[in-house]
């Protein structure tokens, strides 16, 4: 840390302004001129997302005044009318990602505790690269494998069972066709897995060892001793399953191939939904007249904060965690 | 000495652990058995259509064959410039947050970096039709790539900070020691130490945004022809394989399935060979 150490002297011991201190602690001209430069690029970071908020209110203006807060809660979109509302598409974000969640969080737990706490390094390490391969596979091939594979064997197999036994409730009842609400929370269930389960790995390995020493040394077994661990970590968790909630919402290519895009609200899980980000996808190079336009980027500016609500939330919730076991001792 | 008896409680408590171990067993056989039958499939479903001519030709109508060629190189020009932008600007940014930005400024940048990083690619898409495509008045292979870049940023930016961050303290202090200024310490000398880290994120950054599709359909657009300028748009892997997917054609689905396999040869393929240069080190 000397460089640290050196440029803390040099402001105290310079009599320069606060700008040349800045800039330049080491009173270098070449200093400088690289500090000024990699800071522009930086800052050029924060102008990014400036005016991506900034553009997207801009282009929307026209639908936000035209539809005020109705916009949310209105169930009509019919573009030859004019009249856009934008709650059959909240509806099918939120219930798509619930779905996905509701499968993809007990496996990607069960992938992080395999893989932290029973499988021997020779075997999670490879294991773990797999898992995030999973990762790696493309939007659009999920969408392609979701169109072809997944909703025929839903469609032939899944649907008709669930509807023979859990009929009776209104979310397994209606027309079976493959392509449909539940279809899109199956494949974004596969697609944040590998992405929930990665972050558990690493709150999980967070964890001190004492804990576990402590828990066996008492006699518990195994999986009790797995259970004091997933206590430890249980905010890193929660953040880690509302950063795989961020990704489902605002997943698209893989969702908007499977999910019907129709924009209705339904109890049924078989029938088709449109989430907010398939359809900006599906509709935007179609979008003729400006009001039609401008409620698809108010539908963009929608996702854009809650996204980055939802995100700010998973990080502060997963740094608490990881950065905890960076040595000081954990506060019970 | 009594000797040891379990009682059913102890005996239930053993078997509930044997149980759920063997259920996290089962999640990860399950996970890594998706990603096979996904891979298989892909492989199975595309290389009956995958054949030389389907690699170099453009697209045809249906019943007339057709191939990729204008998507591939689309791609690649699309890559070339979102790599040429993002590159640069990702690493200096990774530079600023590990080498500069220590204090609240620094601290603000990261937080956006990160911002950045979560932000649904659809919304890019929507951010770069707004500032390039409707001033342009056009779809364009610029439009589409700077939306790339966009992405290809904030994780270039990370992947650079924590790889320079790597790079020991001791090698600044005896660089700064022998005399040399800071940008000369950061250039000369941390940033080529850390520079095969700081690769295999670029190459990682890449496999990442050659998938990507949401962000290329209102900007790079698509096109049946191959590319001749930058001014006008593009056609690439991933849009063509989401067109000829939702089509109605059994031709054109077994070309998406052809497509997917070169996609997935390109992306796979650099996973790999970045686990297997860093398999060592981290």
């Amino acid at each position: 840390m000397s460089a640290v150490a050196q440029n803390r002297k040099l402001k105290f011991a310079g009599n320069n302004s606060t700008w040349r201190r800045v800039l330049s602690p080491t009173g270098n001209t070449g200093d400088a001129i690289f500090r000024v430069l990699m800071l522009f690029v930086a800052l050029l970071m924060v102008g990014i997302v400036v005016a991506m908020v900034f553009a997207l209110a801009t282009d929307s203006m026209l639908s936000i005044r035209q539809f005020g807060f109705g916009f949310l809660t209105s169930q009509r979109w019919d573009p030859i009318k004019g009249e856009f509302g934008a709650l059959p598409f909240v509806y099918g974000t939120i219930a798509s990602s619930l779905i996905a969640l509701l499968i993809s969080v007990p496996f990607s737990l069960g992938i992080a505790i395999f893989l932290v706490e029973q499988a021997p390094h020779y075997i999670a390490r490879p294991v773990a690269f797999l898992v995030e391969l999973l990762a790696a596979i493309p939007s659009v091939v999920y969408g392609l494998w979701g169109i072809f594979v997944l909703a025929p064997v839903l469609r032939q197999y899944v649907e008709p069972a669930l509807a023979k036994t859990l009929g009776w409730l209104p979310l397994f009842s209606g027309s079976i066709t493959g392509i449909g609400l539940l279809t899109g929370g199956i494949i974004l269930a596969i697609m944040v897995t590998p992405i929930i389960s990665a972050v558990v790995r690493d709150v999980l390995a967070a964890v001190p060892g004492s804990q576990r020493e402590a828990a066996l040394a008492l006699g518990a077994t195994k999986w009790e001793m797995i259970r004091v661990v997933l206590v430890n970590g249980a905010p890193g968790i929660a953040g880690a399953v509302i950063l795989g909630l961020g990704r489902a919402i605002g997943e698209t290519m893989a969702v908007t191939m499977v999910i019907g895009n129709r924009p209705q609200i339904s109890w049924s899980l078989f029938d088709p939904s449109y989430t907010i980000a398939s359809a900006i996808a599906n509709e935007f190079t179609e979008a003729t007249g400006d009001l039609y336009l401008s409620s698809l980027v108010e539908l963009g500016l929608i996702l854009f904060l809650v996204t980055f609500f939802v995100n700010g939330v998973a990080r502060v919730l997963v740094w608490n965690v990881t950065r905890k076991s960076g040595g000081v001792g954990r506060a019970a | 000495m009594t000797t040891m008896t379990y009682s059913s409680s102890d005996r239930m408590r053993r078997g509930v652990s044997t149980l759920m171990t063997t259920l996290t067993f089962l999640c990860t056989l399950l996970a890594v058995g998706a990603l096979l039958v996904i891979l298989f499939y892909i492989a199975y479903r595309g290389i009956g259509s995958l054949n030389f001519q389907f690699l170099i030709d453009r697209p045809r109508p249906v019943g007339e064959g057709g191939g990729i060629g204008n998507a591939i190189v689309g791609s690649l020009v699309l890559l070339l410039i979102s790599s040429v932008v993002g590159l640069p600007l990702g690493i200096c940014v990774g530079i600023y947050l590990s080498e500069i930005g220590r204090g609240r400024i620094g601290g603000a940048v990261r937080f956006i970096v990160d911002t950045l990083t979560g932000i649904p690619s659809i919304v890019t898409g929507v951010f770069v039709y707004a500032i390039l495509v409707l001033p342009m008045k056009h779809f364009s292979a610029m439009a589409g790539g700077v939306a790339l870049a966009l992405i290809m940023i904030p994780i270039v930016a990370r992947t650079t900070e924590e790889m320079l961050k790597l790079v020991p303290h001791s090698m600044r202090e005896g660089a700064l020691a022998l005399g040399a200024p800071q940008w000369r310490v950061i250039l000369g000398v941390v940033v080529p130490a850390a520079a095969p880290g700081i690769a295999t994120g670029a190459m990682l950054a890449i496999a990442r945004i050659s998938g990507e599709t949401a962000p290329l359909l209102f900007t790079a657009f698509g096109s049946r022809f191959f590319p001749e300028s930058l001014n006008e748009p593009i056609a690439s892997l991933t849009v063509q394989i989401y067109n000829y997917a939702i089509s109605p054609y059994d031709e054109w689905h077994a070309q998406a399935w052809a497509a997917t396999l070169v996609l997935m040869t390109l992306v796979l393929g650099i996973n790999i060979i970045v686990r297997f240069l860093t398999r060592k080190k981290f």
